[in-house]
């Protein structure tokens, strides 16, 4: 029993990655109305930028955490500024097929600018460590994810929820014409919105290069995680994604403990039923 | 209509190209060839269902992997290329029929997010059935057996007789394929793609015809995945996973996705940049990825689409 509570909180760290990296793309996807497939490549983005400042500058953790997200979200202001921005109005293939051609794009240049390596730095000083929990030592770093990722989730909630800000980009979600009538201008509200959404991939990436090594083929695995996430708990649904990630974090850890012949399996089963019998998903409204 | 005279000259000019290119090209060039025909069949069949039907699939691959695996165990056990082509078709067209059922309930990202899925259960069944499939290392040793018809046995084993083979069988499929577009079939799922909601009012049942559709995609996916088998002789689950999906759906894109010989302009594009770039640089992923970046902003109706219609020339539905 001990060993089913201890793997249930393994599961739960993992969760946690799959919410900050599915909450960018939840948050992009209601907003923007763009399923981005470079979603995934912005994360292994930051993990190398975090990787590169911290693991070979040898510059502070969370400073390199900080630059990573902030560095990734100039990327994605870029991105939303020259590339984004000419799709809202096409048709999806052409969407999709677009932000396919930026994964192409950043993960060759990844590839070109670190090489195909495996690269695994190591875990910060102040949370190295263990503390018993459940007859085993745990590691300290997972808790400080775990901690990591609610707060994020509260910070977008309140974000959202509770500020002007956030009512804003809501109204110009809702209606780009009625935002734009209001006087507010509306591509630099995407813009700003899509570098959020960006920077949540990289705080994702830059967190995640402690525990897991960083390679090119990480954006291409990710990006289908976030997917099954994000529709298992409702496209475009913030309290969907997180949902969402905690029923992936622990689908994967348990069943690789209990059958491991289905672990990769069991995942897109659940996506496939999800679409079949409730295509908006668990949280999904409409 | 367009039966003058070039489209003529451009067939033959074509024919017998293809057909003397291993009198004149080495070994690789026969290989490089026999790679865009597989892309060709691979894109035609998965356009019939985006720029035909209007449903963007990312599960193609599953089907190819089925028709590979199923064509490669039976080569492995029983040593006839008609049958394990058959018997790779066959399965790949059962798998779709039963996946594009639930499937072709959804459209628009739904159905994307759907095929991928299935796509990728099929990639991890066969990552995982290691008893059958070989797991991660795959199949090898698959044989090129050779073509026993009524009173003769034709012996493929070599590149340039296996060229032949599906020279043959490209060239039938693509025929096969251009009669379907013109049949009421045809004319129907793109009443379908250019509205669901007209096409219900005439009385065209949307989702049985959005199968058929599906089908067949899958039928031209099994073949071109059954004819990989005996070519590589060896097959991993790579051929299964959602970037070999992107394949098809990026010659489709590359060609023009309203014209039908897009996706096999397409597919010789897709192979030839590729295969440029590859020799130049490592960064073939680049090149490719502004390729598709540049046809979505400024050339959405693909290199075909866009000559046709400088040359005023375009026939066929939408920009």
């Amino acid at each position: 029993m001990e060993s089913y509570l201890y793997q249930g909180l393994v599961g739960l760290t993992y969760s946690m990655y799959l919410w900050l990296l599915a909450a960018g793309l939840t948050i992009a996807f209601g907003v923007l109305g763009v399923l981005n497939f470079s979603h995934g490549a912005l994360f292994m983005l930051g993990a190398y930028l975090a990787f590169t400042i911290y693991g070979v500058f040898g510059i502070n953790f969370w400073l390199a955490v900080l630059i990573s997200a902030l560095g990734v979200a100039l990327v994605g202001a870029v991105m939303e500024r020259f590339f984004f921005r000419h799709i809202y109005r096409l048709e999806l293939p052409f969407q999709l097929l677009l932000t396919y051609g930026l994964v192409l794009v950043i993960d060759d240049v990844v590839k070109i600018i670190w090489g195909g390596a495996f690269l695994v730095p190591p875990i910060p000083p102040l949370l190295d460590g263990a503390v018993p929990l459940f007859g085993r030592p745990f590691p300290v770093y997972n808790l400080f994810i775990l901690a990591v990722g609610v707060l994020v989730g509260v910070l977008i909630w309140l974000l959202f929820d509770k500020t002007w800000w956030g009512k804003m980009v809501r109204a110009a979600a809702w209606s780009r014409e009625m935002g734009a009538t209001l006087g507010m201008n509306v591509p630099r509200v995407f813009t700003l919105v899509f570098m959020f959404a960006a920077a949540l991939a990289a705080l994702g990436g830059a967190l995640s290069i402690p525990m897991r090594p960083v390679s090119p083929g990480l954006g291409i695995a990710m990006i289908v995680q976030a997917f099954i996430v994000t529709v298992i708990g409702g496209l475009g649904n913030l309290q969907g994604a997180f949902l969402g990630a905690i029923i992936v974090g622990m689908l994967t850890t348990y069943s690789t403990m209990l059958f491991p012949l289905f672990e990769l399996f069991l995942p897109y089963v659940l996506m496939a039923a999800v679409l079949i019998l409730r295509p908006q998903g668990l949280l999904g409204g409409r | 209509m367009r039966s003058d005279w070039r489209i003529v000259m451009f067939a033959l000019v074509g024919a017998a190209v293809l057909f003397t290119a291993p009198l004149w090209t080495g070994a690789f060039g026969v290989y490089l060839l026999m790679q865009m025909m597989l892309l060709c069949i691979f894109a035609l069949g998965f356009n019939l269902l985006l720029g035909y039907t209007g449903l963007l699939s990312f599960g193609q691959a599953g089907f190819f992997a089925v028709g590979a695996y199923v064509c490669a165990l039976i080569l492995l056990k029983a040593p006839s290329l008609l049958l394990g082509i058959a018997g790779g078709i066959v399965a790949a067209g059962l798998v779709a029929l039963v996946l594009g059922y639930l499937s072709v309930k959804l459209t628009e990202i739904y159905f994307s997010m759907l095929t991928l899925s299935f796509g990728m259960m099929i990639h991890s069944l066969v990552w995982r059935w290691r008893d059958v499939t070989g797991g991660d290392d795959g199949l090898t040793g698959i044989p090129r057996a050779p073509l026993q018809l009524p009173g003769v046995s034709i012996d493929l084993s070599r590149l340039s007789s296996y060229y032949y083979f599906m020279l043959v069988a490209t060239v039938l499929a693509v025929w096969v394929m251009h009669r379907i577009v013109r049949s009421p079939l045809g004319l129907t799922f793109q009443a379908i793609r250019d509205s669901a909601v007209r096409a219900e009012f005439v009385g065209i049942s949307i989702r049985r015809f959005r199968l058929w559709a599906f089908v067949i995609a899958g039928l031209y996916a099994g073949l071109a995945g059954a004819m990989v088998a005996p070519l590589e002789r060896t097959i991993t689950p790579t051929y299964a996973h959602w970037v070999a999906s992107a394949e098809p759906v990026l010659a489709a894109l590359i060609g023009g996705l309203y014209v039908f010989a897009g996706p096999i302009v397409g597919a010789v594009l897709f192979i030839g940049i590729k295969e440029i770039v590859v020799r130049a640089t490592d960064h073939w992923m680049l090149v490719m990825g502004a390729v598709v970046i540049a046809i979505v902003l400024g050339f959405r109706g693909g290199v075909l689409g866009t000559i046709l219609r400088w040359t005023e020339r375009g026939e066929e539905g939408k920009p």
